[in-house]
């Protein structure tokens, strides 16, 4: 009886980590290998910087990403912290950004030249404080990211009615995360299974549910050009745009992992002891 | 509270103290000297667990409280806040939301726990009952605490359950508009979701108070089911089972830490990460885990009120399964066909919580194929007929497109499709439905008539140390 | 329970084979769990403090072209008020005069003191800014009131002078300095 109540409880588990979805008429994203997948996984820093890149140029013409501030770039973790840190050839102090920084001092985001850079590319709108009139000015680190349109409604009639997502948590909002987005992007140009009519003005995409999607193709080869010279295919763009996106949906997933550790191996050592403490205690007293 | 006091005062101010107010002295016999049953296993651990639990989500949420902001516009993004901005908030957060799940799972095994033991049973009925209040609660908690993220699932959710009043004969819809505080679910239905919510807890709290004072005047059941009759049969709550309890409890915390560090968003729908939006119904609305076998005999009952009142009904007859219970024995350790009744129970709640996932129409067992038969026009101008079959009536549809491609003609006449021998989903509900019913309405009452129990030991310690002789010797 | 039953169990404990190993496990055991409960209670405190949202707004960049000799702005930083104060020739020459009387002040300090930059670096003599708070108890004086020429509070009747020093009332600091640097010679940076 004991054995059949376990089997029952392991059932259990397993209905819980089962997640409770019905079918979906989407076609399944392929897994891709990502850095940051694993259990003590990180990102790719070269990667998410890349990512931020092709969100700038191509994705945030249509999509907001209204959860984020530009400071969140030059976070501890994020593709533009910065770090003040001596060179070991010149001995001249230097601010060295992304992912080959580490060590130094770390400069704090509002500070952050290349955030600075990045939020003063933006306009955003601001309340005069004597006129009362709303005006424009280049974004600062402490703003969020400034939305392509001003409302839902105005997003929609300038995409034929369709309405572009908020990309913040979209890799933890959809079945798949990253691979579904690598998928939808580079999933386009494939001729429609016969029998499937044609929906005008959408693009066919077997990744999308039910196959027809308002956002045309756009990561076409050199769309952008990598400030790092890495090649800019579709493939590299949509890998790296995919990145910077679960980044974006997830900062503290690098800490979280890495804090997990400690407390799991913490609650390991406990777990342990009061085994034996409980041992102890018993020893010699039947039940 | 059962038998005498045995609390020495052991300085002047406990004495000082004990003459005013006896607190200590309630501690002490409640929690350190209370005697209670040697045979205990781990599956009695789940109540400190319950309790772990509760103060977990109570200290959390307080915490959340403190940054979460109630309205309809705000209320999104104040929990991106929290998870981005907020101090250690991403933690707190991921630890009430996954909280909850385990809490659920705890909630369930105490339950199973209580129903195989037979712990509902005289002198122990009110404890029960408290027991099944709590659930309720519990239920009515989180629901509430879901729709706060304002996602998609939040408010479709909250729609839907509202809706179920509606159901209610001429005072539903008026019932409906108060409970939502408009015409549809808003700004004032959050609102009051999230005063509940912070309220609710507190009122677990006060029933798990009576729920533990009614476990204390007959004290604990055990895996025996047979009543403590002298000193030997127990042992002092402390240390005994306050080191039993904290194992067990450490164990769990590491399945909660593991889910809280490794994998937060597992046990929630990707939907509720995509904000509220009125104007669209996400393309499947489920519940949260614990909720979906009520959601699947929900849906087995083709009519809107017949389905609510099995749901209700569904966890109102566990208020009555004290005295549907009709055999003397409690545990069903003895009861050889009350206990496989019981394991099909649990496999029936499962495969109810299974089917609750998903989507109605969905066949689960089928036998055969689709087959269309049709005619068409060959190239030399006659009339010819053919055939095609397929697992499913989409791949049937695919396949006929397909076949006019591959013939070149378009077919003249379509015979009406053939379906399969198929049992659905909503089908395969119903019959657990029935079975859930028949455990306690059925199976329950008569077995206690008809069943013959295996030999119940006349005491805690002479089974045990029987037991403790029967090991020693095979080892 | 009886007596003797309790007893039976005590004995049961106490008279353990090995007294230290069990006493070794028991407090390792208290112990892990004590520092477990202290690291939970951390998150838990640290959570009330200003979210990275708050922080990020700690310091703001202000503009001084607008302000007109004369005037003084009133800008907010970190949900408080400051005063941008444009110096007017008079208002500075009287500053240095009471320079003198400084020592006998209730909070001593020259009006170089009182210009000077967050960074250290020496400001400029026609640009004081000031956190618009009373030392006494919080409330915003008024300029261009009370007996010395500069601020005066309604509250209780401190008179600051130009300088923002304390000179007569119950505040018992002068006007306190914002911290701010020149990023420019027409932007300044508080925090």
């Amino acid at each position: 009886m004991r054995r059949g109540m376990l089997l029952i409880l392991a059932a259990f588990c397993c209905s819980l980590a089962a997640p409770a979805l019905a079918a979906s008429e989407a076609r399944h994203p392929h897994p891709q290998a990502w850095s940051f997948a694993k259990p003590l996984g990180t990102f790719d820093q070269a990667s998410v910087q890349r990512g931020y890149q092709v969100y700038e140029e191509v994705c945030s013409a249509c999509h907001s990403l209204s959860a984020l501030s530009y400071r969140n770039l030059g976070d501890k973790g994020g593709p533009f912290a910065a770090y003040r840190a001596k060179n070991h050839e010149t001995g001249a102090e230097e601010v060295r950004i992304g992912p080959s920084a580490h060590g130094g001092k770390f400069i704090s985001p509002n500070d952050n030249p290349a955030v600075k850079a990045i939020a003063a590319k933006f306009d955003v709108s601001e309340i005069d404080g004597t006129t009362g009139d709303i005006v424009q000015r280049p974004a600062r680190p402490a703003d969020r990211f400034a939305s392509p349109f001003v409302n839902e409604a105005a997003a929609r009639a300038a995409n034929g009615g369709a309405y572009p997502p908020d990309l913040s948590v979209i890799t933890r909002a959809r079945h798949g995360g990253a691979d579904y987005i690598y998928a939808l992007l580079t999933g386009y140009g494939e001729a429609p299974p016969p029998g499937v009519e044609e929906v005008p003005g959408k693009h066919y995409n077997p990744y999308f549910r039910g196959g027809w999607v308002a956002m045309a193709p756009q990561l076409t080869p050199d769309r952008v050009s990598f400030t790092d010279g890495s090649p800019s295919t579709p493939d590299q763009m949509a890998r790296d745009v995919a990145s910077f996106l679960e980044w974006a949906g997830d900062p503290k997933a690098e800490l979280r992992k890495k804090m997990g550790v400690a407390v799991l191996g913490y609650l390991l050592a406990l777990t342990l002891l009061l085994f034996f403490a409980y041992r102890q205690i018993w020893r010699g007293e039947k039940h | 509270m059962s038998g005498p006091s045995t609390y020495v005062p052991g300085s002047a101010f406990e004495r000082w103290l004990d003459q005013r107010l006896p607190i200590m002295r309630l501690a002490h016999d409640s929690f350190l000297a209370f005697p209670t049953p040697r045979n205990l296993n781990y599956w009695y651990t789940f109540g400190g667990i319950l309790s772990f639990a509760l103060v977990v989500q109570i200290v959390t949420g307080i915490v959340l409280a403190m940054h979460y902001v109630p309205s309809i516009s705000g209320a999104f993004a104040s929990v991106q806040r929290i998870e981005r901005d907020v101090p250690f908030g991403w933690l707190v957060q991921n630890i009430h939301s996954v909280g909850a799940s385990m809490f659920f799972l705890a909630v369930y095994i105490h339950m199973l726990r209580g129903l195989y033991y037979g712990s509902y049973k005289a002198p122990r009925e009110i404890l029960w009952i408290l027991g099944v209040v709590i659930y309720l609660l519990m239920m009515a908690t989180a629901f509430m605490g879901y729709v706060l993220p304002w996602g998609q699932m939040s408010f479709w959710g909250a729609t839907v359950i509202t809706n179920l009043f509606s159901a209610i004969p001429v005072v539903g819809d008026p019932i409906k508009l108060w409970l939502l505080g408009g015409f549809a679910t808003d700004n004032a239905t959050l609102n009051r979701f999230f005063s509940l919510h912070y309220l609710l807890p507190f009122m677990i709290f006060g029933v798990v108070v009576l729920h533990i004072w009614a476990l204390h005047v007959p004290g604990n059941n055990n895996p025996l089911g047979v009543d403590v009759k002298s000193p030997a049969d127990t042992v002092p709550f402390h240390p005994y089972y306050t080191v039993k309890d904290a194992f067990a409890m450490a164990v769990f915390v590491l399945l909660f830490a593991a889910f809280v560090f490794y994998a937060p968003d597992s046990l929630g729908h990707p939907d509720n990460l995509i904000p509220a939006n009125p104007l669209v119904t996400p393309a499947e609305i489920v519940p949260e885990w614990y909720l979906l076998p009520f959601y699947a005999i929900l849906r087995a009952i083709p009519d809107k009120l017949g389905g609510v009142l099995a749901m209700f009904g569904s966890i109102g007859v566990l208020f009555i399964l004290p005295w549907l219970d009709t055999s003397k024995v409690r545990s069903m350790r003895f009861r050889p066909l009350a206990r496989w009744g019981f394991v099909l129970f649990v496999g029936v709640c499962l495969a109810l919580g299974w089917c609750g996932g998903q989507l109605p129409d969905k066949a689960v067992y089928q036998s055969g194929r689709y087959v269309q038969t049709f005619e068409y026009r060959t190239a030399a101008g006659a009339i010819a007929t053919g055939a095609i079959s397929a697992r499913t009536s989409a791949e049937l549809e695919r396949r006929a497109h397909a076949e006019e491609a591959r013939i070149g003609a378009a077919m003249i006449t379509m015979h009406a499709s053939v379906a399969p021998f198929q049992i659905k989903v909503v089908q395969l509900s119903q019959m657990l439905t029935l079975y859930y019913f028949g455990f306690f309405l059925l199976l329950l009452p008569i077995l206690g008539l008809i069943e013959r129990p295996g030999r119940v030991p006349d005491t805690i310690a002479k089974a045990v140390l029987k037991d403790a002789a029967t090991a020693e010797r095979s080892a | 329970m009886t007596e003797s039953a309790a007893n039976t169990h005590a004995e049961g404990i106490g008279s353990a084979a090995e007294p230290t190993r069990r006493d070794f496990i028991f407090i390792a055991t208290s112990a892990t769990a004590a520092v477990g409960v202290a690291a939970v209670a951390w998150p838990l405190i640290d959570q009330m403090n200003p979210a990275a949202d708050t922080l990020a707004l700690a310091s703001t960049e202000i503009g001084l072209d607008a302000i007109e000799l004369g005037q003084e702005s009133t800008v907010l930083w970190r949900g408080k008020p400051v005063f941008i104060r444009h110096r007017t020739p008079e208002e500075i020459a009287l500053a240095k005069r009471d320079d003198s009387l400084s020592a006998s002040m209730r909070d001593p300090a020259l009006d170089a003191d009182r210009i000077r930059q967050a960074n250290g670096d020496a400001g400029k003599e026609e640009w004081l800014v000031l956190q618009a708070s009373c030392t006494h108890l919080g409330c915003v004086p008024t300029f261009a009131a009370g007996d010395y020429g500069g601020w005066f509070c309604p509250c209780h009747g401190s008179h600051y002078d130009t300088a923002g020093r304390i000179r007569r009332g119950p505040a018992p600091l002068n006007l306190l300095l914002a911290p701010y640097v020149f990023l420019s010679d027409t932007v300044i940076k508080i925090g």
